[in-house]
């Protein structure tokens, strides 16, 4: 019943600041005495995680928001999504190869254990190992030695040089590595991990602004207790007391309950309610962009769809979806229509890219292509766009295709699969025969993260098989370059030819939608969609 | 009576294999690989994925993996979920809540389902009982997720008399609200078996009997006619009962009760294939229990219905 199926996916904090994060201040600004309660405890909406609370094995929304509360990492991101030092002292690289990493001295997990380099080496090693099986394990594919296939107890590329102090080795250049390092894969653990590791995943000790708040405050199914933990010195000490985050089946439910003043922040709006909770909240309300690109891929593969023709009618379909009156009239304005294939809150986007005049709606120019592209072979069949019918796709799917039929004159229509699982089972193993929905959240704030993982030849989420040589050179050149802009300009220059190729046609970006309740201020979510719960306060309740 | 029931509890060893093997089926047949959906948009490796089916045993084919599950049952270990709880932890945890619900439920819908049910059968086709067959009617065909949504707007929101969803531990004065949406559902059919019960029974001769000798009619009513109308009302009750233990999923997902309707919609979603098959089970023999205790109510409440050995 949740609406959003893409949020499955990875999430991570994001941060679109500054390559070399040594210089980087402990951040926080000013230390205003915040006025709320210090001791209040605020409830937020979440949902039962789907696999126990190990960092590397956690990879949706549910347990990454509470991950991110109980661990800190070496960086965190702040609102903008810059990173700023939490637990490392410095980053540092001279050819974003090899990165000497210094832990900050006298940080502690909550069971008193120190935390050193060893703490963040065991647990990336644990993360990489095959034989653990790790659903976030790919975040270590870049460091010397991993392997898909053999196990690999202990990575190459990870050294301990003293007790503060590891370096990091990776198989080529990539500068965006140390941006990466405030997911939550990255996160340390203490030796009272390996005892038991099951164990562990059900209550875990971690050194971030929160902790549990006792053994066992993992109810299932029903909420998740934390509260503030003193030892943690960070640039995000809470400024309440403690968080209660209660699991949801529906997001309906969730926002009665806003609505009946039993929540204080409530992260995502149920589609029934998108008109009008800004109305309703008011100031109390947020819908700001995300850190999500949706789109639908045409696969190569697929008759019609390959060579010149392919790319004629890829633009001409491209050309023919009105992005601005669907995300009006099927998403209320939560979503904005796509100008290129990464996100507006990441560092580097812009909306004005050469080519990308391919994803504004101009009929006439998409008949006018589709013709050429007849010319070659003349089209036959229907087009259809898959998607679980799980997930609330069904009316911008069908939206989208009306539109293609209108302009081009052409049979298209949705292909609806019952479940999740089932129509990314057809994708992974590449027995679909139409275009599918695809979606994209961030990892981290990197235009490289939209790019690489999705659109690189072989690459992991490259569904649709797209291989440009000259895409991944840009690539890679962007990776090897130090220099944040003029990476960044690799990377946009990578695009351009995106928009020629189009392996899959952008749509939009996905917004936050959230509100909260009169008895919380100081709410402002972050760009991965999820609040900076450590910020909020609490007026005493009465 | 004893080996009356000794011969139910052994018919159902063969229902509930039967079921369970069924139910097992289904979901091995259901479209699509959970261990890939776990891996949400992204694309996981191939090797890792082969770990995973290996630790869930999904690389074995059908048969065997029935096997396993079978073998757990009896040791009394019904597998874990993907978040690395033990299923038989999750059962003990949802059921008591369900159970809570269904019996508030059914206890409200009992009160007033056989009262109204009474008084519109004593008063047949006067006005009371003519407004109650409409507000049945409305009821009946007014779907229960609206009804559902409008309870909590109105009772829970606007008026603020309950809480909106149910809090974390599921307290009975929060299953309250949901209680009643559900009872509204069965209200209505109660009402009108009821009804017709007591009609049936208001014209038999031992009704006339009692009358004529005098007895006096608050005597008549609750001995005579209610007890002899409720067969019919404590099967429909009881097989109601069995329904909403096995979960209000729609109520259940709308009042975020914690309860086997929920948590088995977010297994069957989640493809988590020992949740599903132990929740199943587990209500196939609540179904079992209920309808034998059904049969043997009877005899309570109607001398003339004996169980041979």
């Amino acid at each position: 019943m949740r609406t959003k199926r893409f949020g499955v996916a990875a999430i991570a904090l994001a941060a679109a600041g500054a390559l070399i994060l040594s210089g980087c201040s402990t951040g926080g600004g000013g230390d205003e005495a915040p006025k709320g309660d210090a001791t209040a405890i605020i409830t937020t909406d979440g949902t039962e995680p789907q696999n126990p609370l190990i960092p590397t094995n956690t990879n949706e929304v549910g347990g990454g928001k509470i991950l991110d509360e109980i661990f800190a990492g070496l960086v965190y991101y702040d609102a903008k999504g810059a990173p700023v030092n939490d637990m490392a002292e410095s980053i540092e690289s001279d050819d974003a190869t090899t990165y000497t990493i210094k832990v900050k001295a006298d940080q502690k997990f909550t069971n008193g254990e120190p935390v050193t380099a060893e703490s963040f080496v065991k647990a990336w090693n644990y993360g990489a190992a095959l034989d653990n099986a790790q659903l976030s394990s790919y975040f270590f594919e870049s460091i010397k030695g991993f392997s898909y296939d053999v196990n690999v107890p202990e990575l190459e590329g990870l050294k301990v040089v003293d007790d503060l102090t590891f370096t990091v080795e990776l198989n080529q250049p990539e500068s965006d590595f140390p941006l990466r390092l405030g997911y939550s894969a990255f996160y340390p653990l203490p030796e009272a991990a390996w005892e038991d590791i099951a164990a562990f995943g059900e209550n875990p000790i971690g050194n971030g602004p929160y902790k549990l708040a006792e053994e066992g405050a993992w109810e299932h199914n029903e909420k998740i207790s934390l509260v503030k933990n003193d030892d943690y010195t960070g640039g995000r000490k809470p400024a309440n007391g403690g968080l209660d985050i209660i699991f949801y089946a529906t997001q309906e439910a969730a926002y009665a309950d806003l609505q009946g003043g039993n929540l204080d922040v409530l992260t995502a709006i149920p589609s029934g309610a998108l008109g009008t909770y800004e109305d309703e909240f008011g100031d109390r309300s947020v819908n700001q962009a995300a850190a999500v690109f949706q789109s639908f891929t045409i696969p190569a593969r697929l008759p019609h769809f390959s060579g010149e023709e392919g790319n004629l009618r890829r633009q001409a379909i491209s050309m023919a979806i009105n992005r601005d009156e669907i995300t009006d009239v099927i998403f209320s304005g939560t979503r904005t229509p796509a100008h290129d294939f990464t996100s507006p809150v990441i560092d580097g986007y812009s909306e004005d890219l050469e080519g990308s005049e391919v994803l504004d709606y101009n009929p006439d120019e998409a008949k006018k292509l589709w013709a050429e592209a007849d010319a070659i072979a003349p089209w036959d069949g229907t087009f259809k766009i898959a998607y679980n019918a799980d997930g609330g796709h069904q009316g911008w799917v069908d939206a989208v295709s009306n539109s293609i039929k209108n302009v081009l004159g052409i049979d298209a229509s949705g292909d609806p699969y019952p479940t999740f699982a089932e129509a990314r089972t057809k994708i992974t193993d590449r027995s679909i025969q139409t275009a599918f929905r695809t979606g994209w959240q961030a990892d981290y704030p990197a235009l490289y993260n939209f790019l690489g993982p999705l659109y690189g030849t072989g690459a992991g989420s490259n569904d649709g098989d797209y291989s440009n040589p000259e895409f991944d050179q840009l690539l890679s050149d962007g990776l090897a370059e130090t220099d944040l802009d003029a990476a960044n300009k690799n990377f946009q220059d990578a695009q351009v030819i995106l928009f020629k190729d189009l392996p899959a046609i952008p749509l939009w970006y996905a917004t936050v939608n959230g509100a909260w309740s009169e008895t919380v201020e100081n709410v402002e979510f972050g760009w991965n969609s999820v609040p900076l719960y450590n910020e909020v306060t609490k007026t005493a309740a009465e | 009576m004893a080996g009356y029931i000794l011969r139910r509890v052994l018919q159902a060893v063969p229902v509930l294999l039967g079921t369970t093997f069924l139910i097992y089926f289904m979901v091995f047949a259901m479209p699509g690989d959970p261990i890939v959906a776990l891996f949400g948009d992204k694309t996981p490796n191939p090797a890792v994925i082969e770990q995973l089916r290996e630790r869930y045993h999904f690389d074995q084919p059908f048969i065997v993996q029935y096997l396993l599950f079978l073998k757990g049952i009896f040791v009394g270990d019904f597998g874990i979920s993907f978040s690395g709880q033990p299923v038989t932890e999750i059962l003990a945890k949802t059921f008591p809540v369900t159970l809570r619900l269904a019996a508030l439920a059914i206890f409200f819908e009992m009160i007033a389902g056989i009262g109204v049910g009474l008084i519109a059968g004593l008063r047949k086709g006067k006005f009371f009982d003519s407004s109650a067959l409409a507000v049945s009617l409305i009821l009946i065909s007014v779907p229960v997720f609206v009804i559902a949504f409008v309870a909590q707007l109105v009772f829970a929101i606007n008026l603020g008399w309950f809480r909106a969803t149910v809090g974390p531990g599921a307290p009975l004065q929060d299953l309250i609200l949901p209680a009643l949406v559900l009872a509204t559902i069965s209200f209505a059919q109660i009402q009108r078996l009821t009804r017709s019960s007591v009609i049936e029974t208001s014209g038999q001769d031992f009704v006339r009997t009692a009358a004529s000798k005098g007895l006096s009619r608050r005597r008549i009513v609750p001995v005579h006619i209610l007890r002899n109308s409720l067969i019919p009302v404590v099967t429909y009750l009881a097989v109601d009962f069995g329904t909403l233990m096995v979960g209000a999923t729609v109520t259940e997902g709308i009042f975020n009760v914690p309860g086997v309707g929920r948590t088995l919609y977010q297994a069957i979603i989640r493809g988590e294939r020992p949740t599903v098959v132990a929740f199943v089970t587990v209500m196939v023999l609540i179904y079992l229990v209920v309808n034998l205790l059904v049969d043997l109510l009877y005899a309570v409440l109607d001398p003339r219905i004996r169980y041979a050995k």
